[in-house]
């Protein structure tokens, strides 16, 4: 008894102090692909594919914040592309209508989408499961219809500023900073790694915690005197903030937004990449961008119809809660590991036989 | 010391409490009783998962019904689960740091507080393991030391030995026997096991069908023939 009580003192200083080596290792490894998108990536490729790749930035902010929600919380929503559009349509207005700079556009942005979402997340404080799934995908079904008659800002006056008269429509703008290509691309991929940042800091600390109970038992995190409603609100403010963000930078980078880009039913594929991807670590979302965003570009690029995916994402999805829940993130480097042992056992074999028969 | 008075619960047609009334003093006290007697029913009272159709319950001088839920955590009440809750996404250290983080208490005690109920309870396992690599019993205890952190003044706990082999039995008694020296806490222990109610608890109370049918210090109500045709059933029906 004395014994173990001592051994657990004596331990006190060992955990979360030091960083141990994964955290070092993973440290180095997002450094590294860090580098690797500013500096070689705008190098190396071309103007297709690096816009492709700005769109993989912006979606893996999307895709950040319905992981946070799905894998942390629990909370599933199929609402997550309107969320994006109120972003964009916010920033758009903002950009045409004033001349503050980009960052705070963004974060303005985001905030109004914070408010925006929260109140979207505010049935999530009753409704659980499916029932939540449907009231979000309605209420993103409600956002869609009224984007469709209200039109993004196109440089008009008034409240929506949109003038469906205008022959020449003006670009929105980007940041003086970053007006080319590459450029916007490097800015978008240091706005996506803030908002990582962000999540990640959010995990860790006290609403990460809250969430873990909440997600595996709402009577546990009672008991705990977690105050649910208010964690609740918080994963719905934190993931509108960040899909507010994504919106702002979209903005810039397609210089022309119109309500078709935003459909409804693109929430559900959202859904899908997300499980795919893994919605249970923040890998996950970029793995979840990239099937999203990067794959139809190279599709587009082979002449292979982007259409196949839908088929490609039902599979994926189906594989996904049948092998592997955690998704590509958790599964890949498991399988990687895997086979890595395996081709090194049979060239042990290989290098073995060759040596017994000479 | 906890008051109950008149407490009744029901859900639908079902009376899952009749009537009850009991007060606790101090210590570890027992709370017996046949399947669907009413035992969780009670603690789910106490921490605001049901709502009661008449009855007052006083703790410590506080109406504790008129709190919610989550707020009852803050002001003192622990618990655990009947089917094991540690959250196994998250740390052993961090299983604890979030009770004591929802707590009243300030946050530059909270390692001190949260290692000293993890050395209490007698954990071997590194704090910073996940839950979910543990073994069941392990978990039990880290359930119990999410129970004692942070000045609790109502420990409640839902048969926290179920499943355990003897050993492990053994030590839980242990723990929760020091659990009012250690947290000065009004302790209240459900459990199937008798030898572990005998070994932790002066008073116990019986229920049976949502009534109060026996009180008293724990030998003499393990003897009352009430208590006995209650879990034995007579010969006479």
């Amino acid at each position: 008894m004395l014994d173990t009580a001592s051994r657990a003192a004596g331990r006190q200083r060992s955990p979360l102090r030091r960083p141990s080596t994964p955290t070092l290792v993973n440290a180095g490894v997002i450094a590294l692909l860090l580098l690797v998108a500013l500096l070689v990536l705008p190098q190396l490729l071309s103007l297709y594919y690096i816009d492709a790749m700005t769109q993989v930035a912006v979606y893996s902010m999307v895709t950040l914040g319905l992981g946070v929600l799905v894998g942390r919380v629990g909370l599933v929503s199929l609402g997550q592309v309107a969320v994006l559009a109120i972003g964009a349509w916010v920033a758009a207005r903002l950009l045409f209508a004033t001349a503050q700079p980009y960052p705070v556009i963004l974060l303005e942005a985001g905030v109004a989408t914070m408010v925006l979402g929260t109140l979207i997340g505010l049935p999530a404080l009753r409704l659980r499961g499916l029932y939540l799934a449907l009231i979000t995908l309605m209420l993103a079904g409600a956002l869609t219809v009224m984007l469709a008659t209200v039109n993004f800002p196109n440089g008009g006056h008034g409240f929506f500023g949109y003038n469906g008269s205008a022959v020449h429509i003006p670009a929105i703008r980007r940041p003086s900073i970053a007006s080319s290509d590459p450029a916007y691309f490097r800015y978008s991929v240091i706005v996506a790694a803030l908002m990582f940042l962000l999540a990640a800091l959010h995990i860790r600390a006290r609403p990460g915690r809250a969430w873990a109970a909440i997600r595996q038992s709402e009577p546990a995190a009672l008991a705990a005197g977690i105050n649910i409603t208010l964690y609740k609100l918080w994963a719905f403010a934190l993931a509108s903030f960040i899909t507010g963000v994504a919106g702002g930078v979209m903005a810039g980078a397609v210089h022309y937004l119109y309500s078709i880009n935003f459909p409804t039913q693109d929430s559900i594929t959202l859904l899908a990449v997300v499980l795919m991807g893994g919605a249970y670590s923040l890998w996950g979302a970029i793995v979840a961008a990239l099937l999203l965003q990067l794959l139809p570009a190279l599709l587009n690029n082979w002449g292979v119809s982007a259409d196949w995916l839908t088929i490609l994402f039902g599979i994926g999805v189906l594989q996904v809660l049948t092998t592997a829940p955690a998704g590509l993130a958790d599964q890949a480097p498991k399988d990687l590991a895997r086979l890595g042992r395996l081709l090194l056992g049979r060239l042990r074999k290989l290098t073995g036989s060759v040596r017994g028969s000479q | 010391m906890i008051e109950v008075d008149g407490l009744t619960v029901r859900f639908g047609g079902v009376t899952s409490l009749d009537g009850m009334s009991v007060t606790f003093e101090r210590g570890t006290c027992g709370l017996i009783g046949p399947n669907g007697a009413g035992k969780t029913t009670f603690f789910n009272v106490l921490s605001g998962f049901v709502r009661p159709a008449a009855g007052t319950v006083r703790a410590f001088g506080e109406d504790l019904l008129s709190m919610a839920h989550f707020r009852r955590a803050r002001w003192g009440v622990r618990r655990t689960f009947q089917t094991e809750q540690a959250i196994e996404g998250l740390s052993v250290f961090d299983n604890v740091a979030l009770v004591h983080e929802h707590s009243t208490l300030p946050g530059r005690t909270r390692r001190q507080d949260v290692f000293g109920a993890i050395s209490f309870v007698g954990l071997a396992a590194d704090p910073s393991a996940r839950v979910h690599t543990l073994a069941a019993g392990e978990r039990r205890l880290v359930e119990v030391a999410r129970a004692v952190v942070g000045r609790p003044k109502l420990v409640l706990l839902d048969e926290p030995a179920a499943g355990l082999p003897d050993e492990e039995t053994r030590h839980l008694g242990e723990v929760v026997r020091r659990i009012p020296g250690y947290t000065g806490a009004l302790t209240i222990l459900v459990d199937h096991d008798m030898s572990l109610v005998s070994a932790c608890c002066e008073t116990t109370a019986v229920l049976d069908f949502g009534k109060l049918i026996a009180v008293g210090p724990t030998a003499e109500v393990l003897r009352d023939d009430h208590v006995i045709r209650a879990y034995l059933g007579t010969a006479d029906v």
